[in-house]
């Protein structure tokens, strides 16, 4: 027979309260999830079109010089996206490799006691501080690159390149990792037992199966390097200009956002809106990046 | 007449195999070489950065870095007043984030129905992690110091940190509760328990290790960013220790970042210094993280 409900131990005031409220109070936690979005989205778009008032559309995109602070001023943003590829670039050179090499290798040939050593050493790299990174550039790289190369100035984009390109590797080799880890077994000892090598294994059969996942860390990677500040901030310098040398200084989107709010530049003015223009182009950037990464990963997931 | 299983082999052809053999045995070994290289490539450079650092770090590692508050001159330039920050900004952070990254996890794990409003808050939340720092930034600017009108305070900086780390707290939390068995739940429920009371008593106790481990790894994130902050206003000359949340404030990474941007070597060696202390600070959290991790596993 079915108890009374008030005779029911369950059966108080407060826990009904409780059990309507929680869940209310819990999608509005979650809820704040997504206003953080709109509120960036929003931020973003409603100083970017009062920038875009005073400065067309296309002068911004296709302009080639950047000298917003000085008179009299241009808002170019190549030159900035162009410093930001840059950097970018020399980054993917050296962590594309570094970190596919070491995924491959602690995938496919560490023994699990080497693995125990290194994966948290190089979890340990990913955990530092960019701030630190920036340190290492500029007290460490730099002087070396002016050794090594006459002509290189403290500031480089080679030098930020070399730092950002080290702060990425981690990421590679452990989400290529993962992926590569996530190939069956069974497809390895069919391949061993047609007599293949462990390099013919890791290069023929595991990298093809594990590519979709490979190709999503590179992405990810990619606009992380995109998205890093404090790096470039220490150590690319402050010159904002159309160059293909990585051994001039130049700025980055990041970079430039950190410079204006450094300064007094009074809120309203032309320099202060375009903070907001080039933040928006980051994030436009970088977001389109992410989905690339995700669509590239579920996309040509080779399922078994 | 018995038929031959195996013909003899050409002994020119069997040559060709066996070179053919070595060759892929030798490729194989070279290029594990060249992938041993590689990864220890990665060990090197963090023995590198530690070895710079403590070279540059050690001789300024002194009590009065603690002591004093940053100062024109090197020789008495401190970081008191940006650990103390660091200290409160995380301890106004942790609760905020705790309190909805671990309420938006429930939400999404316990209560939230499969369908496209779920969908576009789990898309929205992956989304936010990949946002680069300095747009929350740019967001804390116009939201908390000027929107707010909350100024370039402790709690301008908190609430901006807040929001970079939810995703951090939100993610490892769902992996938590994700974790804890169904058979907990159901035994709960089937005591007569009510929803909320199998969340409170049954699902929480079980996953709060793991939730743990996530609030740690968001702390030692939160405890390196210097862009937001340097976006929100944290980079200001502060020869106090700020009494309320209303109070201008600055933290670790920044003051770190203000020595290097100095020209005089001495003040290099003082960020060095406090490089090495935002390191321990950092080595401290992840070593509290790795045993919380160890018995979250044992307990399952």
């Amino acid at each position: 027979m079915k108890q009374p409900l008030s005779n029911h131990p369950f059966n108080n005031r407060k826990l009904r309260i409780a059990e309507y409220t929680m869940p209310v109070l819990l999608f509005l936690c979650a809820f704040i999830s997504v206003l953080t979005t709109i509120g960036i989205v929003y931020t973003l778009f409603s100083e970017s079109i009062s920038f875009f008032k005073e400065i067309s559309m296309s002068e911004f995109f296709t302009g080639t010089k950047w000298a917003p602070l000085i008179a009299p001023t241009s808002f170019g943003v190549l030159p900035l996206l162009m410093g930001t590829f840059l950097v970018t670039i020399i980054a993917m050179l050296i962590a594309l490799p570094i970190g596919l090499a070491s995924a491959i290798y602690l995938s496919e040939y560490a023994s699990a006691r080497v693995k125990k050593v290194v994966k948290p050493v190089l979890e340990v790299l990913a955990g530092v501080p960019t701030i630190v990174y920036g340190y290492f550039a500029l007290s460490f790289i730099s002087p070396i690159l002016q050794t090594l190369i006459p002509g290189a100035g403290l500031f480089s984009a080679l030098s930020a390149g070399i730092a950002v390109g080290v702060m990425i590797i981690p990421m590679i080799s452990s989400l290529s990792e993962d992926a590569m880890r996530a190939v069956p077994k069974s497809l390895r000892y069919g391949a061993y037992a047609l007599g293949a090598t462990r390099l013919e294994v890791a290069l023929q059969v595991v990298l093809p199966a594990a590519l979709s996942g490979v190709i999503s860390s590179f992405v990810l990677a990619f606009s992380r390097a995109i998205g890093e500040t404090m790096i470039v901030t220490i150590a690319a310098g402050a010159t904002p200009q159309m160059t293909g040398n990585p051994l001039n200084s130049i700025q980055t989107m990041t970079s430039y956002i950190v410079q204006v709010s450094l300064g007094d530049t009074p809120h309203g003015s032309l320099a202060y809106g375009s903070i907001f223009a080039v933040g928006l182009t980051l994030f436009v950037i970088t977001f389109f990046l992410n989905i690339l990464a995700s669509a590239i990963a579920k996309r040509f997931r080779e399922a078994y | 007449m018995q038929e031959q299983l195996f013909s003899p082999k050409d002994p020119q052809v069997l040559k060709a195999e066996k070179l053919q053999i070595a060759s892929r045995r030798k490729k194989d070994s070279s290029l594990k070489l060249l992938f041993i290289a590689a990864t220890s490539i990665g060990i090197l450079a963090l023995i590198l950065l530690l070895a710079t650092i403590l070279v540059d770090g050690l001789s300024s590692l002194t009590p009065d870095l603690f002591k004093n508050y940053p100062s024109r001159r090197a020789a008495s330039s401190g970081l008191k007043s940006a650990l103390v920050g660091t200290i409160y900004m995380v301890l106004i952070m942790v609760p905020i984030s705790f309190l909805i990254g671990v309420g938006a996890a429930i939400f999404m794990q316990e209560y939230a129905k499969k369908g496209w409003i779920t969908k576009i808050i789990q898309l929205n939340i992956s989304t936010l992690a990949g946002v680069p720092s300095i747009v929350y930034g740019i967001l804390g600017l116009t939201i908390f110091v000027r929107g707010l009108q909350l100024d370039r305070s402790l709690l301008s900086g908190a609430l901006t940190m807040s929001l970079l780390v939810l995703p951090v707290i939100i993610v490892s939390a769902q992996e938590a509760i994700k974790a804890v068995p169904n058979t907990r739940r159901d035994a709960s429920l089937a005591l007569g328990a009510t929803k909320w009371q199998t969340v409170q008593r049954a699902v929480l106790p079980s996953a709060l290790p793991g939730i743990l481990t996530g609030v740690i790894l968001a702390v030692s994130r939160a405890i390196g960013e210097t862009a937001p902050l340097v976006m929100i206003g944290a980079l200001t000359y502060v020869a106090f220790l700020p009494d309320n949340v209303l109070d201008q404030f600055t933290v670790m990474p920044i003051q770190i970042y203000n020595w290097i941007s100095k020209p005089q070597t001495e003040f290099h060696d003082l960020a060095a210094a406090g490089i090495i202390v935002l390191l321990v600070m950092l080595l401290v959290l992840n070593m509290i993280a790795v045993i919380l991790r160890n018995r979250f596993q044992k307990n399952l």
